[in-house]
């Protein structure tokens, strides 16, 4: 039998020695990486035209500019379309099972802080059948980014109405309209205290891709909605914020330190309400110092949450960007840290562990 | 766990020589020795008897006996005082030699209010002790539990020993300097009566006075007046004229070593801290609160100094899901729970089957179906366990046999895990978990190494079809079929896992008919071939020649092996047989069954053992079953072992059944 150096938790553990091992074949972490590195050798197969494809796109173009080696990187996702995402990313990965990928990203991240863990979900997994997991990720601020891809409707089962369909929405499974009111998933994140909520186009490469570097700096849980046209099911579902014609007019662009002013010419703004929330104004018939200055850094999330309720079920002025950015311990952190803590009193000696308090001996 | 001697026959209560002696004040007391005892202790759930009994085991095992516990208590924290619901009991046999279980039915019996009484006399025998506290004897105490008259009084307990004791008022005036108030005061009796237990059986003192000491050390007054009131129980049994003997029961010969006192979910909780240690592998916990399985939570949160993390979930599938979320990045995923979790838990298993990561569920095992009996023990998981997953999703199952083992066997579980990159299932139930005994503290030298079980990959296993190498996380080993395991943070082995079928060694997702029947038989062949990793059949069989044979699994092995103590001494033969391994069965199971002429299996459930006996080996096996939440009564096992051997024979022999 190997001697086991039971009296010494902090020897290397096989983790150590595997990540170590690795280095010394593959030398110094390469983290200068190009688009294509990210790529892999498996067919995409979404439906040809799927919003999926683009948002895969500029993640794979935006990955290199974060500077973490692939195999620092694990992607988790659960179930629907969206979840196939960590097969086409030359990173770790694991497609698990419906609504769950939060929990699991959580014991990964907990126990991993070294890493960079992604979660990819969608309005069906993160909100009805996951919704738990996902509230709790986000009160626990563990390290992660979750993108949720939300097209507002079930893809993978063939079209039915989600949790974040417009109200009468006719489907195979509501022919008569859908009876239930939506979450607005950024409003549900900001309610769950979440750190970090963003919202982005799936069109917007350029937007998109700013809300994912700030998300992805972000420590702690970073929530990014993305809206995502499924071509199949529910084709056309945001365009009234897509098309050159009507997207100025009800797009709200959110940008810390500016005004929120919008609209062809900057003809809306937002301003303060009576009850202390935000409504939308004419910017000509208030005064300059009314509008409202985007600050995302605001520790009450009252303002974020007011931001997340100007849009209503039919897209009309929708807010995106970075509604909300504080800076808060993240979980794995505080837990390696009572980890520390605890190792500092003395480090585990098993033996002793085994004893515990009152013992007594029996002689031969 | 306490080793057993088949060739130490059990013997009975009986006193075996009396001792006079003599106390302060002139008074002649007698020492009476006995081989064992059996004591259970009632109150209200408020009066602390869980305690009582555990500071009482406590003296006890640092005394030498051996001993054994059950705890008995309500789902209610706090039912209404004084009611048969709201009752809490706790009962111990501790003996010169080793003993199996904690008793059929109580010797002495100690109840604190009418309710306890009520509630226990039924199951003490005639002649036995009965000690009650007269104080709480009240109109309304009895009313409350439909007592027309009051039997300390109407002759109803003639045929007991009674001795009625005010254990309250005495406690409280033993107090009555302490400045504590009466209320508070009262709350003592409990130590009074672990006094009063403790002069009559020779308890050591010394470590309940330093327990009271640790427990209060924010409180000294209140530390004071407990051990006051556990003092004056203890001198008020040395002079009071109502107890004219004590009793000795001498230390039980056990093998040399050193032993501690443990319950069954505090050896599982080290046996997964030390699994971590001999594994080198991180700990990780994700657990909800769950009765009777939190405790292992509680436990293990408290070794962070190991590198331990415990991460109480929003619900159970969280729980399990950041254990395999952990385990994916090389830790040790761990995740308790009782019978419901494990329900819940069911989706993510047969995710830990496909992605074949390590992991160990624990499931201490409840009363069921749904919230059934939260505090009550019973066998009943072990088909959900073996079959609760869509899917052929094999997952290895192994049960402990009684508290102490629950530490062996959790660090083969894990094991198992690692070396086969499985989920395991670890069933305890409450009995185990709750109960406790001496246990050897083993040297951890001798606890086996589980690094070379872990191998992590680091360079590729394999290459394209152009030569380029690349890493195959489900090429596997030849010899235990277990997958390539490579962890995020090693270059050049990034892969994607998943619940989708995979494809044979490359793991991509694969639809192709032939590979899903190829790798679900393989999932299979791997979960089977552990049984070439474990030890024959554990059969105890001291005359060799037996007919009948008793199988059993978990926690039964206590009271089926002092049932099959009774038959030996009988003079009749039986050989016991006890399965750690429930999934794979040992190799040579089947064999060793086809040697006996009847085959018995109990079982705290309807017969799930014998349905997979019968099942497997075309065995047709005697299922015995009982579901009362409470552990077997070895007597009762022992009459329907004796009935079975007595018509074996005598079919055998041709005489009229």
């Amino acid at each position: 039998m190997t001697t086991v150096e039971l009296g010494m938790p902090d020897a290397p553990t096989p983790i150590d020695a595997a990540i170590a091992r690795s280095l010394e074949q593959h030398g110094p972490k390469q983290t200068e990486l190009k688009g294509k590195d990210f790529k892999t050798d498996q067919e995409v197969r979404w439906c040809p035209g799927c919003g999926d494809y683009v948002i895969l796109n500029a993640v794979q173009s935006f990955l290199p500019s974060l500077g973490i080696a692939r195999e620092d990187m694990v992607i988790v996702s659960g179930i629907g379309c969206s979840s196939r995402f960590p097969y086409y990313l030359n990173t770790y990965g694991m497609h698990s099972i419906h609504g769950r990928a939060p929990a699991i990203a959580t014991g990964l991240a907990a126990s991993r802080p070294d890493l960079s863990v992604w979660v990819v979900t969608g309005d069906g997994d993160a909100l009805s059948i996951g919704g738990n997991h996902l509230i709790h990720a986000l009160r626990r601020n563990v390290n992660m980014t979750i993108l949720l891809f939300n097209n507002r409707i079930y893809g993978l089962t063939k079209g039915q109405y989600s949790p974040t369909s417009e109200v009468g929405k006719v489907t195979k499974s509501t022919p008569m309209g859908s009876l239930d009111h939506p979450f607005n998933p950024v409003s549900l994140a900001i309610g769950a205290d979440a750190t970090f909520v963003g919202r982005a186009m799936d069109s917007d490469r350029k937007g998109l891709t700013e809300v994912l570097r700030q998300a992805a700096e972000h420590q702690g849980t970073a929530l990014v909605e993305i809206y995502q046209n499924c071509n199949i099911f529910n084709d056309g579902a945001f365009d009234l914020l897509k098309d050159p014609a009507t997207g100025p007019m009800w797009t709200i662009p959110l940008e810390h330190g500016k005004p929120l002013v919008f609209g062809p010419d900057g003809a809306s703004c937002v301003v303060r309400d009576e009850f202390g929330g935000l409504r939308i104004a004419e910017t000509n018939q208030v005064d300059a110092s009314e509008i409202v200055v985007h600050d995302a850094t605001r520790e009450d999330p009252s303002y974020a949450f007011a931001l997340s309720r100007l849009s209503s079920q039919d897209l009309r002025y929708t807010p995106m960007g970075v509604f909300r950015s504080v800076r808060k311990p993240s979980y794995e952190q505080m837990m390696a840290e009572q980890l520390h803590e605890a190792r500092l009193q003395g480090a585990g000696d098993l033996g002793e562990l085994l004893a515990g308090g009152d013992t007594w001996e029996v002689g031969a | 766990m306490t080793g057993t001697n088949p060739t130490v026959a059990p013997v009975t209560g009986a006193p075996a020589t009396t001792v006079p002696g003599s106390a302060p004040g002139g008074l002649v007391k007698s020492v009476v020795e006995l081989d064992r005892v059996v004591i259970r202790l009632a109150g209200d759930s408020g009066d602390g008897m869980q305690l009582t009994g555990n500071r009482f085991t406590s003296e006890t095992a640092s005394f030498g006996n051996d001993l054994k516990t059950l705890p008995n208590f309500p789902a209610e924290i706090r039912a209404p005082t004084g009611t048969l619901p709201g009752v809490s009991s706790f009962q111990l046999q501790f003996a010169d030699h080793d003993v199996m279980t904690p008793g059929d039915a109580p010797d002495v019996l100690v109840a604190m209010n009418p309710a306890a009484l009520k509630a226990n006399l039924g199951e003490l025998p005639g002649g036995g002790l009965l000690i009650v506290d007269s104080d709480e004897f009240t109109p309304r105490n009895l009313a409350k539990v439909g007592y027309a008259t009051n039997p300390l009084e109407d002759g109803s307990l003639e045929g007991w020993q009674t001795v009625s004791v005010p254990l309250t008022s005495m406690t409280t005036d033993a107090l009555k300097d302490s400045g504590l108030g009466k209320k508070e005061a009262e709350r003592s009796k409990n130590m009074f009566t672990l006094g009063l237990l403790s002069w009559m059986y020779h308890r050591p003192t010394e470590g309940t006075i330093r327990f009271l000491e640790r427990q209060f050390r924010r409180k000294p007054e209140i530390a004071a007046a407990n051990i006051a009131a556990f003092r004056a129980g203890y001198n008020y049994g040395d002079t009071t004229e109502a107890f004219t003997v004590s009793y000795e029961i001498k230390p039980a010969p056990m093998k040399p070593g050193r032993y501690r006192n443990i319950s069954g979910n505090q050896a599982l909780a080290l046996g997964l801290v030390a699994a971590g240690r001999l594994s080198g592998l991180p700990v990780f916990l994700g657990a909800y609160p769950i009765t009777p399985a939190s405790d292992i939570l509680h436990e293990l949160s408290r070794h962070k100094s190991f590198g331990v993390r415990t991460f109480q979930a929003e619900d159970e599938i969280a729980g399990i899901g950041a254990a395999l979320g952990a385990s994916f990045g090389g830790a040790l995923g761990i995740t308790t729970t009782s019978g419901p979790g494990v329900a819940l838990k069911g989706e993510t298993i047969g995710l830990a089957v496909m992605t074949e990561l390590p992991l160990v569920i624990v499931d201490v095992q409840r009363g069921g179906p749904s919230t059934g009996l939260p505090t009550k023990t019973e066998q009943s998981d072990l088909l959900q366990a073996m079959f609760g997953r869509n899917g052929e999703a094999p997952v290895p199952v192994i049960a402990p046999r009684s508290p102490g083992d629950c530490f062996a066997a959790a660090v083969e579980a894990a094991r198992i895990a690692l070396a086969y990159r499985t989920p395991v299932m670890l069933l305890s139930d409450g009995y185990l978990a709750n109960g406790a005994e001496p246990w050897a503290i083993p040297d951890t030298d001798s606890l086996p190494d589980l690094r070379p079980a872990v191998g992590f990959a680091t360079e590729p296993n394999g290459s394209t079809a152009d030569g380029t190498p690349e890493f195959l996380p489900y090429l596997r080993d030849p010899e235990t079929l277990a997958r390539a395991w490579a962890i995020p943070g090693t270059a050049g082995m990034q892969h994607r896992i998943g619940g989708l079928e995979k494809a044979d060694k490359t793991g991509n997702i694969s639809y192709d008919p032939a590979n899903h029947d190829f790798m679900t038989r393989t999932r299979q062949a791997k979960i089977d071939g552990i049984a070439a990793s474990i030890p024959p059949t554990d059969v105890e069989d001291p005359d060799g020649d037996s007919r009948v044979a008793v199988i059993g699994w978990g926690s039964t092995y206590g009271p089926i092996g002092a049932a099959c103590r009774r038959i030996r001494s009988s003079g009749r033969k039986v050989a016991q047989i006890h399965l750690r391994h429930i999934n794979p069965f040992p190799a040579d199971l089947g064999e060793v069954l086809a040697r006996y002429d009847r085959v018995i299996c109990p079982e705290m459930n309807l017969g799930q053992l014998a349905l997979l006996l019968r099942a497997k080996y075309l065995v047709d096996v005697q299922s015995h079953t009982q579901v009362r939440g409470m552990p077997f009564r070895s007597a009762e096992l022992a009459a329907v072992i004796q009935d079975a051997i007595d018509s074996t024979s005598a079919s055998l022999n041709g005489a009229p059944q």
